[in-house]
């Protein structure tokens, strides 16, 4: 035997496993590695041995100047820290809404199928075009919010462009999709929920939410985690809809930290800067990610 | 992604070898690539022995894009805009001077009014193609029916205002949310307070924008915004949504650039619709309007300099600029170029004509992060007027930061 007969067990997974892990080094890791690096030096993103037009070089190294900027110079980095945090917070509620349309399109009915697939219909369409849609919806002269509001007699409400306002603004729009992913999950756990628990349930005279909060939410804890951990890693990349309705406005209220990024690095040409945000938003979500997974392998060790 | 556009980049202009010519161009929309693509036409029947390659960018995208296809993979020719934004560029070195095609093709004679937006430091660094007057586009069946005049000055200026406001019409109209509409409130102001002088050496970072001298720009700015003459909630309007209260006759007034005529025509109100010049507001203060120039360059990295500078010089071409220009809705540089026909250009040309300076626009002549940062305070203002002290505060320590002490 040829020593590939004789090892090709245990070599063939190092094979299969090569072009995966190649194109995660080269467009994963690297591309962070690469990011903390530049996070330390000022740059205009143009040719590193270049000047600047002052006589500056473009590429300079500056230490921790951009991380001590940030945190102690820079108003709207807080403001988009904050809001970041908004979202995290607010588009939980999506969850809760997600599994109460779940637990309604679970019956059966004649036509169910038709009106799942309606409910589901919002997640399919583009983030930008939602984005469109609920900017016209707001649009405090000729939206369809103001003039339902108009018929009961009250005064438009201009959500985006009040700077108190456009963050929630736009996150009631990301429920718009939220909810009809997270009513997925909860559609699919719920179809795992096991009869005769039910059946058991009811003979213990557990009905209406008893039964919901101890029999039936016990069973569907793998839907929520995953509804938890996909609705929060998306409203950390929360980038689209601010795009599209309010480009971060007014003056910079609804900014959030990846949006902020975009335009220091690309509009106002600081990529040192902008990858010192880019950064600071990767910590706080690896911290997120850490304690998911720690959570995960403690709950998986429980189950065997 | 900056990796994946040089990718792109590299990949378009591989196949372009000696001999051929490559353009990037970011005239993407539909009658703006019509036009250029008439005068690409034009260059290669004049001249049959240059094969022309043209890369065409979406529009925003190539603002982007430029700086990564400048560096890594630059073409014969691409197009950009005056004033700082070539300026960037060119204290980079990577944009070429083009004097000897200004000299050669007689540039500097027959486009002699907008050389002072392609020089640097006495070079020419690129070469115009068209441009366009902002002004004041109102709703002259409004005017009419209220029996208002064209206002001249300041006082009559907020006069009319008033009067619309009284009559349940909107006075001016404008869209804030993507800040650059503010922009040009700013500039006006200034121009017709300050003067062109002094506005310049403000954008050039060289003075504090705490500086007593413009107390009475934002003062004649907040006569407007106090009263509420401008458009309610106009943060979460695009420029393309504030114009349905004008075309709805529900809004008389809207300070904006020439490209709005398409728009006016294709909603049917044209025929209502009247221009005029920015009113005068301080007296003995010269003319100075607004009036971006587009531009072509040659980049330092060209390979095929000979037939760029071809295609540069091309512009001398009377015809081809003129079809250029105006089938982009702009007026050409060329001064041999036919003179305009659309009324609104027509008025823009004379008024520009007349002008005893012209800006390119607050976002193209200042730095582009100076820009972003001031134009969103000009808009916070124009919601927030109390809060000025602590915006021209905040506006003043980006531009230390950006440009240096003073």
């Amino acid at each position: 035997m040829t020593f590939w007969e004789r090892n090709q067990l245990k070599i063939a997974p190092f094979f299969f496993l090569a072009p995966a892990i190649l194109i995660f080094l080269i467009y994963v890791i690297y591309p962070i590695v690469d990011s903390i690096w530049v996070s330390f030096h000022e740059w205009n993103g143009m040719d590193k041995k270049g000047l600047r037009g002052n006589g500056e070089p473009n590429w300079k190294w500056v230490g921790l100047d951009h991380y001590i900027t940030l945190f102690t110079d820079d108003e709207e980095f807080y403001v988009s820290l904050f809001n970041n945090i908004r979202w995290l917070v607010f588009s939980l509620i999506a969850i809760p809404i997600g599994l109460m349309l779940a637990l309604f399109v679970n019956q059966k009915i004649v036509g169910m199928r038709y009106i799942k697939s309606l409910f589901y219909f919002p997640f399919v369409i583009n983030a930008v075009v939602i984005g469109v849609i609920f900017t016209w919806f707001y649009n405090p002269k000729y939206g369809a919010l103001t003039f339902v509001l108009g018929f009961f007699g009250l005064d438009p409400i201009p959500f985006l462009a009040e700077e108190n306002l456009a963050t929630y603004g736009i996150i009631i729009a990301s429920f718009f999709p939220g909810i009809a992913y997270t009513m997925i999950l909860y559609i699919t756990g719920l179809t795992g929920v096991n009869r005769e628990m039910i059946e058991a349930g009811r003979i213990d005279g557990a009905a209406g939410f008893t039964m919901l909060w101890h029999v039936v939410l016990p069973q569907l804890k793998p839907a929520t985690l995953i509804a938890i951990v996909v609705t929060i890693v998306g409203s950390l990349r929360s980038f689209d809809l601010i795009a599209v309705m309010t480009a971060g406005g007014p003056w910079g209220s609804s900014e959030v930290l990846a949006y902020k990024m975009y335009q220091e690095s690309l509009f106002n040409y600081r990529m040192g800067y902008g990858a010192a945000i880019a950064t600071i938003l990767f910590l706080i979500m690896d911290i997120y990610i850490a304690w998911f997974l720690y959570r995960l392998f403690k709950s998986e060790k429980t189950e065997k | 992604m900056k990796k994946l556009l040089t990718l792109i980049v590299i990949f378009t202009s591989t196949f372009a070898s000696a001999g051929t010519l490559v353009i990037n161009s970011n005239q993407s929309g539909e009658s703006s690539k019509a036009a250029f693509d008439a005068y690409v036409d034009a260059f290669k029947a004049a001249h049959p022995e240059v094969t022309v390659v043209v890369n065409e960018y979406e529009h925003e995208a190539y603002k982007t894009a430029i700086r990564n296809f400048l560096t890594a993979e630059a073409p014969d020719v691409a197009i950009w805009f005056a004033g700082n934004r070539m300026k960037f560029f060119v204290d980079q070195g990577l944009f070429a001077d083009v004097s000897d095609v200004w000299a050669d093709a007689g540039l500097n004679d027959s486009m002699a009014s907008t050389k002072g937006s392609l020089t640097v430091d006495g070079k020419q660094y690129g070469v115009p193609w068209g441009y366009y007057q902002w002004g004041v586009y109102y709703r002259k069946d409004l005017f009419d029916n209220l029996g208002l005049n064209v206002p001249k000055n300041w006082e009559e200026f907020k006069w009319v205002c008033a009067m619309l406001k009284k009559n349940g019409i909107t006075p001016i109209t404008i869209g804030t949310k993507y800040l650059w509409t503010a922009g040009g409130w700013f500039d006006y102001l200034n121009l017709r307070i300050n003067g062109y002088d002094h506005h310049m050496k403000l954008t050039a970072g060289k003075m504090s924008y705490e500086d007593p001298s413009l107390d009475a720009v934002f003062d004649a700015w907040r006569e407007l915004i106090d009263p509420g003459y401008f458009l309610e909630d106009h943060a979460s309007f695009s420029w393309q949504d504030a114009q349905a209260p004008q075309i709805n006759g529900e809004a008389a007034m809207y300070l904006i650039g020439n490209f709005y005529v398409p728009t006016l025509e294709s909603a049917g109100v044209v025929d209502k619709m009247d221009f005029f010049q920015f009113p005068t507001i301080v007296e003995g203060i010269g003319v100075a309007e607004d009036a971006p120039t587009d531009t072509m360059h040659i980049p330092s990295g060209a390979k095929n300099v000979k037939d760029a500078k071809k295609f540069l010089a091309f512009m001398s071409n009377a015809e081809a600029a003129t079809n250029w220009a105006k089938m982009a809705g702009m007026l050409s540089p060329n001064k041999n170029a036919d003179k305009p026909e659309n009324r609104f250009s027509v008025m823009g040309a004379k008024m520009l004509a007349a002008a005893d300076d012209i800006a390119q626009f607050w976002d193209r002549d200042a730095n582009p992060d100076m820009a972003g940062a001031a134009m969103e305070g000009f808009q916070e203002f124009m919601v927030k007027p109390d809060r000025e002290d602590k915006i021209r505060a905040r506006l003043e320590k980006e531009r230390a930061r950006i440009h240096g002490a003073l």
